[in-house]
């Protein structure tokens, strides 16, 4: 017969392994929450381990001039740069800017496109950051003439 | 679990092009059902894709991108006949991985 102290010491002991094992799906998915809460572009990047944004020709969004559908917005980045360790899409807008991040490793392009939610016309960002933290970018403004986020 | 990926992976010249077409809700997070409370957050948070079982491409996604996402890339050395997996895991903890190979 087990007392409910026991109970709840065992109990703790099983936590306590859990947590000093920890979850490695959890250790590896490095989902950068702060990053995609962050309502502006700039804290957006620092969230993602760049500094202060720079314009730059060598960074590209592509993307249309207007979107009839807010719900489904093409947008492409891509950059000629070397040595780029992320790729951002933002738009400026939308309740949380960030909306995707790609990790870029030499074994592909840096050359992503998808497609995204748009609340309102907005300004959409690409940028870059670099190994060394500096962050370049590039912006566009699309029209959207029917809003994608309140459904 | 959530329907498979379509995936095309296209050789070209030293690489490889790959459109995938995912099938996911994306519910942002922002919108209210017929009740008026929110709809909670459903997306797609990480995508990676591996090449030959060698990764090559890892992305974090937020509930912005559109609902069925559609990615584009292209990867280097890649050749006919070589295998494209694609990987998504979303913020409920599912996840799905679907191959391809060049063509």
């Amino acid at each position: 017969m087990q007392t409910r102290r026991e109970t709840l010491k065992q109990s703790a002991v099983v936590a306590g392994l859990l947590a000093s094992a920890g979850f490695p799906q959890f250790a590896q998915a490095a989902f950068n929450k702060t990053a995609f809460d962050a309502k502006t572009v700039q804290d957006a990047v620092k969230a993602a381990g760049g500094g202060a944004v720079a314009e730059s020709k060598d960074v590209t969004i592509t993307g249309p001039d207007i979107a009839e559908n807010g719900a489904v917005v093409p947008l492409g980045v891509s950059t000629s740069l070397s040595g780029v360790k992320q790729l951002l899409i933002l738009v400026e807008k939308n309740p949380s800017t960030l909306v995707a991040l790609f990790h870029v490793s030499d074994a592909v392009d840096a050359n992503f496109s998808t497609r995204a939610k748009m609340g309102q016309s907005s300004d959409v960002y690409a940028v870059a950051i670099m190994a060394d933290g500096k962050a370049f970018y590039a912006k566009k403004e699309v029209k959207v003439t029917l809003g994608g986020c309140g459904g | 679990m959530a329907d498979p990926m379509r995936i095309r992976a296209q050789a070209s010249g030293d690489k490889a092009t790959v459109r995938v077409l995912m099938s996911h809700e994306m519910e942002s997070g922002q919108r209210r059902d017929a009740a008026g409370k929110l709809v909670p957050a459903w997306h797609i948070t990480e995508v990676t894709a591996a090449l030959n079982g060698k990764q090559v491409l890892a992305a974090e996604w937020g509930p912005a991108v559109s609902k069925n996402p559609f990615l584009q890339f292209a990867i280097k050395g890649a050749k006919a006949g070589d295998k494209v997996a694609i990987t998504w895991k979303d913020n409920k903890g599912d996840s799905r991985t679907d191959e391809a190979t060049v063509s």
